[in-house]
């Protein structure tokens, strides 16, 4: 009997909140909630790849190589490739949304932080582990919610590989690191 | 009053001939005299037809140029060449910054057309240190850079902005060691033949894999033809692959009739040749004929051309005569018959002709050779369904500009890359037809070789 009135009570509650207390006004996803259900849907798939994929054939059973250079070496894509090749792929097909892999120590220069928001995004997610960053920020006259979450070493192969390669400006990186940031934008009205 | 009256006469005249011109060519496919300035050697073809490039006209002014009209002939081109600035890197709000500098979504923005008198080399109308708007820094993370100018990131043959597929450092540094010639030099086989079954539309039920005489013809008993015909067709790869007269010479009517045609043009070639047709309709051959236009004629062409060539209508034939059908004849002659430029004309006294004449006159094994086709039409791994077949690629551009787009499709299977980049910037040698060596030297692996040293050289402070 407990339970059935907690539980009426409670979709009394939720009907208000979704209800806007009886207010008749548009309602829409908040940006923030948008941006963090595409960032677990990213990381998520990040993850699996990473060690599903590489972690696995490559680094374990060692089936396969991973390379940069994955066409020329009949290789697996590496995951930061993935996850860019997943990016442009989107922003061919909309501009609703934008997302990139950005770091403080990126193995293409391309890859730094460049906006002020990125810069301070990903100086805070580095600085207060498990945390993410938000901010509003205007790109070329357009308003922009940006959200930054972090990129954490999930695999030794995350780490071998940025600790060794000839481009990192970093080589002491470590298992569950933050080793750079997930940055999403969304256009918004400003 | 009379003399009035003949002048007012011979004005009206004279208007209504204007104007009468000038319909006509709005109507007609010569719309040249409309366009703005002349075109790019990429274009000139089909300067006749503005509405491939430009939206519907205005008033008398052809609409603006769509990016899909780029895009719908050079989209392919930049897929294969693993674009090294692809849209998508300027659609990204973070480089709204660059965008402002150089909106590089477009291809305008850097290849306007009619402005020959600023168009430099790979069609690019902005100035040529354009590097400089988004890579200032580039000393601060490759100290070798510091004090190069950014006039010769692009001209030095070291960097591309599309195509860097055999320019970037990793494989500057996996191949810098290769001598100058290989001692395995060979090129690609073609592999059509052994494929044919993998064809979706060929009709191997009616044309089997098998070889056929001159006896086999299968042409209906009404149509006329000289015994030539049989003979030639007798030795062709056709006949060795039982594709009889009628696997060309008949096509299907939408009523489903179907008629015998005496001479078949490329879409009956296409129906198993269809990469090789794709490839001739973009490229410079065959262009015009995509457009609808009339065919190219060597005298249309900017290159010089013999004058005997200059009425010849291009199509699939007038390269691969009918009936012979003798790539060997395609692969030289046929190209000479209408080149007439230095390198052209140096081909035969080159050492590349010597292999091919090794080759053609059974002194050296297959594949040993270089024609004109082996590095302007190379052969090219192409994928048909699932399956990588090795065919001709028939648009000369896929390897051409730049044209160390050549190093790794053509090139590196009998030279070493530092070789081959060194040959293709001296343009000297490109005109004797890479008669003798390089006297150029491209500094590329140079600095990546300085780089990997640097690298493998302990710091004086390390432990």
């Amino acid at each position: 009997m407990k339970f059935k009135l907690l539980g009426i009570a409670g979709i009394i509650g939720l009907s208000t909140i979704l209800s806007g207390c009886g207010e008749s006004k548009t309602t829409g996803i908040e940006p923030k909630f948008m941006t963090d259900a595409l960032f677990h849907v990213m990381e998520a798939d990040r993850t699996v790849y990473t060690k599903l994929i590489i972690g696995r054939l490559a680094k374990k059973e060692k089936v396969i190589k991973a390379s940069e250079h994955w066409k020329d070496e009949k290789a697996l894509v590496l995951p930061a490739q993935m996850f860019r090749y997943g990016a442009e792929r989107v922003a061919e097909k909309t501009s609703d949304f934008s997302y990139s892999l950005l770091s403080l120590w990126p193995v293409n220069a391309q890859n730094k932080p460049k906006t002020d928001v990125e810069k301070a995004g990903l100086k805070f997610i580095a600085e207060n582990p498990g945390e993410n960053y938000y901010a509003d920020e205007d790109l070329g006259g357009q308003r922009y919610f940006t959200a930054i979450y972090p990129d954490v070493g999930v695999a030794e192969a995350c780490i071998s590989c940025h600790n060794q390669h000839k481009d990192s400006p970093r080589t002491d990186f470590k298992l569950g690191e933050v080793m750079g940031g997930v940055v999403i934008r969304l256009p918004i009205k400003s | 009053m009379k003399k009035i009256t003949k002048s007012w006469f011979l004005s009206l005249l004279l208007t209504i001939g204007i104007i009468v011109y000038f319909s006509v060519n709005l109507v007609i496919e010569e719309q040249e005299v409309f366009a703005p300035g002349d075109m790019t050697h990429g274009h000139h073809q089909i300067e006749m037809s503005c509405g491939t490039c430009h939206d519907a006209p205005s008033g008398n002014k052809p609409g603006p140029v769509l990016q899909n009209a780029c895009m719908t002939c050079h989209a392919t081109e930049l897929k294969v060449s693993d674009d090294s600035h692809p849209k998508s890197k300027f659609t990204d709000p973070r480089n709204a910054s660059r965008v402002k500098e150089l909106d590089a979504r477009l291809c305008m923005t850097c290849h306007t057309e009619h402005k020959l008198e600023i168009t430099n080399p790979m069609g690019v109308t902005v100035p040529e240190d354009f590097c400089f708007k988004c890579h200032q820094e580039i000393a601060d993370d490759r100290p070798s850079h510091k004090g190069m100018e950014f006039i010769s990131c692009a001209t030095s043959g070291c960097h591309n902005y599309h195509d860097n597929r055999a320019l970037y450092e990793d494989f500057l540094e996996k191949h810098m060691d290769e001598d100058n010639n290989k001692a395995t030099a060979k090129v690609k086989s073609v592999s059509l033949a052994k494929e044919i079954s993998i064809l979706a539309q060929y009709p191997i039920d009616k044309y089997p894999f098998t070889t056929l005489a001159a006896t086999d013809v299968d042409a209906p008993i009404t149509v006329e033809y000289d015994s030539k015909v049989t003979e030639d067709w007798s030795i062709t790869s056709h006949a060795k692959a039982g594709v009889n007269c009628t696997a060309c010479h008949e096509t299907k009517l939408q009523s489903g009739e179907v008629k015998w045609i005496n001479k078949p043009g490329q879409d009956n070639c296409k129906s198993c040749h269809t990469s090789e047709v794709k490839g001739f309709l973009s490229g410079k051959h065959g262009m015009r004929l995509k457009e609808g236009l009339s065919a190219m004629t060597p005298g249309m062409a900017l290159l010089p051309m013999k004058k005997s060539s200059h009425s010849n209508e291009l199509s699939c034939v007038s390269c691969h005569s009918s009936h012979t059908f003798d790539v060997k004849h395609a692969a030289v002659e046929s190209c000479l018959n209408c080149h007439n430029d230095n390198h052209s004309n140096a081909y035969k006294k080159s050492p590349h002709f010597v292999a091919w004449h090794n080759e053609v006159n059974g002194m050296e094994k297959a594949d040993t050779g270089v024609s004109c086709a082996t590095c302007h039409m190379p052969r090219t791994e192409t994928e048909i369904g699932d399956k990588l077949v090795i065919l001709s690629e028939h648009n000369q551009n896929m390897n051409l500009r730049p044209n160390d787009k050549m190093l790794r499709s053509v090139c590196m299977d009998c030279h070493g890359l530092g070789f081959s980049i060194d040959a293709l910037a001296d343009k000297k040698l490109i005109e004797n037809n890479f008669k003798g060596l390089p006297t150029v030297h491209v500094e590329s692996i140079d600095l990546v070789r300085n780089r990997l040293l640097k690298r493998k050289t302990p710091k004086e402070d390390s432990p």
